[in-house]
């Protein structure tokens, strides 16, 4: 384990001032949501623990999770990927192929065993053996097994890796699944976006790195520090869906002055995700700012919630999509009908015996 | 039971539903009615208002009816279950059909019938008629059990996952029904459920009012029942 460099000691070797590492630890515990007083113990650990080995596997994806992970601001994903992990296996950024990179995988498999972490983008499929996503001439899923077999915990990025994503979307021609689907024995951390939040995604390797342990994580396995609240919880917006101020069509007066997107069939109310406070491209902006609803894509099963801009999902089970809605009117009129039809034979009836009688 | 004479069978009221039984009714009415029209406002909102965001809080007081009626349903429905223990044969009717009795399932076919104009005469009966003792339990109490539990689901999202509304139910209904937008596809379809109970209720009452042979409307305010012929009624032995 020794012969692995600790993070500071790559820092240094870069050339970075102990005052340049101090002020990253800050920022981190910072951003991390971590009591100032952990900055110390996160400088300590840095300096001090060997980096963990990481494992990225890809399966099938559109590596829009690698996309936004290289454009996190803090930290950068430079000093992640170069200093704070050691990542050793990532077929997309790596400069190695062939033979010999696959062969990287099962060097740290057994080298490593139960301390390298496991960092899965993309998932993978169960239909005709695996054969719809091939790596190195053998299924995924012979890979990703292998692979999370000594693994101390799996990271699954992205919408794909923690739900299924598109291509799980029904009917699923491939039955491509989620990682938890397939491997049942390992701590797993999902980090559910399509893609993810880049702070958020380094934010965990991060953590992990620095406490060697996996962060807290709500029912459904996300870290709370980034997926307790909604989009809506946080939004800016928020003050004009108090008021009752929606836009009501694209290019109306109220989307000009920037009212709350409710209307326009924004998730944000369904969707638990950090975009409303952390935002994107380092703080910029994010979807409701530019003015565009949330399309609630860290959502399990965001594809077939209908389209994204209806707020209540289309219900398959009545033949046609229908949403609750023409489904609640349809039944309502069916039974207020029957029920006037119903009234009218019973007072014809009535009527009728009532005569008979006298 | 005031009255109660074994072959003869004279009586002209008995006093079927408790204070604390009609009080529970006509507040789930008012209750109902401001949460299916609240309700309907949080899912399809009014018109926007204009002005400064500051100067309104319009859905704000609307979802504020929603939850306050709503916690009055709730606190209403555990002090009914709580009566249901406690108070007379009638308080458990509807949470306790007897459906083990095949006699039982006859006369709820007998009443089919009745409402399918296919008998001439209804039975009689001092509670609900099997029909509606059915009616009442499936749709009102497993659909009001349904809308309180994806409702304080719903509500625990917005309260945040330290509250006992997240930690009691936003927790496993959730992940139940998929995601959150099901949830609250659910809930909204409850309250379209509602509106046909509703319907169906309030015209199933008038009629029986009206065709039936004991009272309806008049007993779910004074609490007495009473009947338009001198015959036995046919749930006198349970």
């Amino acid at each position: 384990m020794t012969e692995i460099e600790t993070f500071y000691d790559v820092l240094r070797r870069q050339g970075i001032s102990r005052r340049s590492f101090l002020k990253f630890c800050s920022l981190t515990a910072a951003s991390l949501g971590l009591a100032p007083e952990l900055a110390p113990q996160m400088a300590y650990a840095l300096e001090t623990k060997p980096r963990t080995p990481v494992l990225w596997l890809h399966g099938l994806e559109c590596t829009c999770c690698s996309e936004a992970f290289i454009r996190s601001a803090h930290p950068l994903a430079s000093d992640v990927i170069l200093s704070m992990i050691s990542l050793d296996y990532d077929d997309t950024i790596m400069a190695a192929a062939g033979h010999q990179a696959e062969a990287i995988v099962d060097e740290i498999v057994e080298k490593y065993k139960g301390n390298y972490i496991l960092a899965c983008e993309g998932n993978p499929p169960l239909n005709e053996d695996g054969m719809y996503c091939i790596i190195g001439g053998k299924p995924y899923l012979d890979q990703l097994k292998k692979a999370a077999s000594n693994c101390k915990a799996i990271i699954s990025w992205g919408s794909c890796a923690s739900w299924g994503c598109v291509q799980a979307a029904r009917p699923n021609p491939t039955q491509a699944v989620p990682i938890h689907k397939v491997i049942r024995d390992k701590p797993i951390i999902k980090v559910p976006g399509c893609p993810p939040i880049p702070e958020v995604m380094t934010a965990v390797i991060t953590y992990i790195a620095t406490f060697e342990k996996l962060p807290e994580l709500d029912r459904q396995g996300r870290p709370k520090m980034f997926y307790s609240q909604r989009i809506h919880d946080k939004c800016y917006r928020r003050p004009h869906f108090d008021a009752g101020q929606f836009v009501e069509a694209w290019d109306d007066d109220s989307a000009r002055k920037g009212y709350c997107l409710y209307k326009m069939g924004c998730k944000g109310p369904t969707t638990y995700n950090a975009c409303s406070t952390t935002r994107w491209n380092g703080g910029v902006s994010f979807p409701i700012q530019s003015g565009h609803g949330c399309i609630g894509c860290s959502e399990d099963g965001f594809w077939d919630n209908g389209g994204f801009y209806n707020r209540l999902t289309n219900i398959h089970q009545f033949g046609i999509e229908a949403n609750a809605d023409d489904i609640g009117k349809t039944a309502a009129g069916v039974v207020g009908a029957a029920v006037a039809a119903h009234a009218a034979v019973s007072a014809l009836k009535r009527a009728r015996d009532k005569g008979g009688n006298a | 039971m005031t009255t109660k004479s074994a072959g003869t069978h004279v009586e002209q009221a008995i006093y079927v539903y408790e204070g604390p039984l009609r009080l529970w009714h006509w507040i789930n009415a008012f209750a109902i009615i401001t949460l299916v029209v609240t309700g309907y406002f949080i899912a399809s909102p009014l018109p926007t208002v204009a002005g400064e965001a500051s100067d309104h809080f319009l859905l704000g007081y609307i979802r504020f009816a929603h939850f306050a009626a709503g916690y009055v349903l709730i606190a209403a429905f555990l002090l009914r279950v709580y009566w249901a223990f406690v108070g007379n044969e009638h308080a458990r009717q509807i949470f306790l059909p007897p459906v083990a009795s095949r006699h039982w399932w006859g006369e709820v076919w007998h009443e089919i019938k009745w409402y399918a104009f296919a008998t001439r005469e209804p039975k009689k009966y001092i509670g609900h008629n099997p029909l509606a003792t059915l009616a009442m339990h499936i749709l009102f109490i497993w659909g009001i059990v349904f809308m309180m539990i994806t409702g304080l689901a719903l509500y625990g999202e917005g309260a945040g996952m330290g509250s006992w509304q997240y930690q009691w139910f936003s927790s496993w209904v959730i992940p139940l029904f998929g995601n959150s937008q099901w949830v609250h596809t659910y809930h909204h379809l409850g309250l379209w459920l509602f509106i046909v109970f509703v319907t169906v209720h309030i015209y199933a009452a008038v009629r029986e009012d009206i065709m039936s042979r004991q009272s309806i409307l008049s007993t779910m305010i004074s609490g007495w029942r009473t009947f338009k012929d001198a015959r036995p009624a046919d749930d006198e032995h349970s």
